[in-house]
């Protein structure tokens, strides 16, 4: 044996850990497991978590349909200012969820800055519908995708798209058939991420898209209802949540825990 | 047709301009020290950097960015697409440009049984041997039946035992391809191999040009020596005497007059502890300032008048006792020594 560890190390350590996991198990001991089922298979219940996973799913397609681009041109493009760019597509990972949902109200809501031409024009109006809800999802977990798939364009060896130029291939040609498989890994993670946040947003949500059982309460904004009028729902819509994180975890397990 | 190439690159302290016209079905090898501008050349005539000019009597590449050329390119490393099958990636060419599928795959499948890798078609790329991935990169290179070849030090990945098989079967596809070739190297004997002819580049700029042959006896600068294992000295001659133009004179055979280069082999200077006796040889005292073993010779660096390269046998070291510093008598014939016009 070396030494012995040092207890004004393992001391703080050991309370940070129970910290960290002793409200998980706290939710799995408070379950209502004998009416857990019934729970489970309720009408809100099943509704939060269909609208939940339509909501994140969807919002993950924005993210890759605009993100993925956007990542390549973070990553290899020569634009001037890149470096502020990639600083301010990062902003929505740190900026509070609230504040995300009442800018896009700003900006989307019927006398927005780009809502009111979209009332008059198209008569379309986002606040407080389920696409309001994908909106909101998608702002808030964008910047994960990106990051992760930035990386991942950065990594990639640029030689091989100068190979395939060399083999007749057109730039798109080589994004898809070359580079895109090449960060397929990072791509991956990049999405996983990118809709476990979608699933848990919030603050947002709520702020922009209000909550409306059925259009817009997902299951984070039904927890939140719940716990007012029937704590035992909150639990059961919080373990659902929780067993979803750790099934993402796992899915990622490979690339992250292990590194 | 013969293809000519006029290459001009320009970047910070680096100025390349090299002229280059090939011939079909010929090999040139561009050969010179890192940093001699190889690579750069190379990716200027693939189109993957400015400042190339190149016709051939048809057509004109000018303004034809890389995807547009009609080349194939065999990198350093292969750059192998890793998410493909070795078929794929010897298909890719020709559904870049263009062929159906089947058509492309029958294509590819063809050329993976030319070099010999018939049954890798399926195979991954990391699955694969060094030797192999260089045979899927030439196949690669070569489905599209490119006019111009380009070869970026195709056996430098290899280790020694794989190479020289290597080096004799893409020896063997060159001279079966019809178009011009162009291989970067900065291996002598990769060069000598599989070239026809031979263009050295120094700083940007070519220093000498011409068939194995002529390069391995004729050296133009000390670079060239070197690669070629020889003695080389700059003087000028009268009659079967030539002062150097570093200090030192030597007596000849064969009569020359004005400014020449001088070669000889290291192995035929002989070395002794006292001046030897007998008088149509060169002798001059040096003294030993490195030796190093090679494979069945022993090679003395030594510092004089000239200083001089000397092969001797490791039975001469022992009798010898060599040391660093020590002071020895350099022989050598006239007859041994090539003398040519600058």
């Amino acid at each position: 044996m070396r030494s012995r560890l040092p207890v004004v190390l393992v001391l703080p350590a050991v309370i940070g850990l129970a910290f960290l996991l002793v409200p998980l198990a706290g939710l799995l001991v408070e379950a209502p497991w004998a009416t857990l089922p019934a729970q489970l298979f309720s009408a809100e219940v099943g509704q939060a978590l269909r609208l939940s996973l339509l909501c994140a799913s969807l919002a993950t397609i924005v993210c890759l349909v605009l993100g993925v681009p956007l990542a390549w041109l973070l990553a290899r493009s020569d634009l001037p200012g890149r470096g502020l760019l990639r600083a301010l597509v990062t902003v929505p990972l740190v900026l509070p969820p609230v504040v995300g949902g009442v800018a896009l109200l700003l900006v989307l809501g019927r006398r927005g800055l780009v809502g009111q031409y979209l009332d008059q024009w198209f008569g379309v109006s986002l606040p407080f519908t389920t696409a309001g809800v994908v909106l909101a999802e998608a702002f808030v977990a964008m910047p994960f995708l990106v990051i992760s798939v930035e990386g991942a364009f950065r990594a990639a060896d640029p030689r091989y798209e100068e190979a395939a130029a060399t083999l007749g291939a057109s730039r798109w040609l080589t994004f898809r058939r070359v580079t895109l498989p090449s960060v397929m890994p990072g791509v991956v993670a990049g999405t996983v991420l990118c809709w476990a946040r979608a699933l848990g947003e919030f603050g947002a949500t709520i702020t922009f898209a209000g909550n409306f059982p059925g259009k817009t309460t997902t299951m984070p904004l039904a927890v939140y209802l719940a716990l007012e009028t029937d704590p035992d729902a909150a639990i059961v819509l919080s373990i659902v949540l929780l067993l979803v994180s750790v099934a993402v975890l796992a899915g990622l397990r490979d690339r992250w825990i292990r590194a | 047709m013969t293809l000519h190439a006029e290459l001009r690159v320009h970047r910070a302290g680096f100025a390349l301009e090299l002229d280059l016209a090939i011939e079909p079905g010929e090999v040139v090898a561009l050969l010179g020290p890192n940093g001699a501008g190889k690579t750069t050349a190379l990716r200027a005539l693939a189109g993957l950097l400015p400042g190339s000019h190149i016709r051939t009597e048809e057509s004109t590449w000018d303004k034809l960015p890389a995807e547009k050329r009609p080349i194939g390119v065999v990198f350093q490393d292969y750059l192998l697409f890793a998410t493909m099958s070795a078929l794929d990636n010897v298909a890719f060419g020709l559904r870049a440009r263009g062929t159906r599928k089947a058509e492309a795959n029958e294509i590819a499948r063809h050329w993976l049984a030319q070099v010999g890798l018939a049954e890798f078609a399926k195979a991954k790329p990391r699955t694969l041997s060094g030797g192999q991935a260089q045979r899927v990169a030439l196949a690669r290179a070569l489905a599209t039946s490119p006019e111009l070849l380009l070869l970026d030090e195709p056996l430098a990945a290899l280790d020694a035992s794989t190479r020289l098989r290597v080096r004799s079967d893409l020896g063997r596809h060159l001279q079966h391809y019809p178009g011009h070739t162009l291989l970067v190297t900065h291996d002598p004997l990769d060069a000598m191999v599989l070239a026809d002819r031979i263009v050295i580049l120094e700083d940007g700029r070519v220093v000498q040009q011409g068939t194995p042959r002529e390069v391995v006896r004729q050296p133009r600068t000390d670079y060239v020596a070197h690669l070629v294992g020889l003695n080389f000295y700059r003087g000028v001659a009268e009659g079967t005497e030539v002062r150097l133009d570093d200090g030192g004179t030597l007596t000849i055979a064969e009569p020359a007059q004005g400014p020449v280069h001088v070669v000889f082999p290291p192995s035929a200077v002989s070395l002794y502890p006292d001046k030897p006796a007998g008088s149509p040889r060169n002798t001059w005292q040096a003294i030993v300032s490195g030796i190093e073993q090679h494979a069945h010779t022993t090679r003395v660096d030594l510092a004089g008048n000239p200083a001089v390269l000397a092969d001797i046998t490791t039975a001469t070291v022992a009798e010898l006792r060599l040391q660093p510093g020590d002071t020895l008598w350099v022989s050598l014939k006239a007859t041994e020594i090539h003398t040519y016009p600058r």
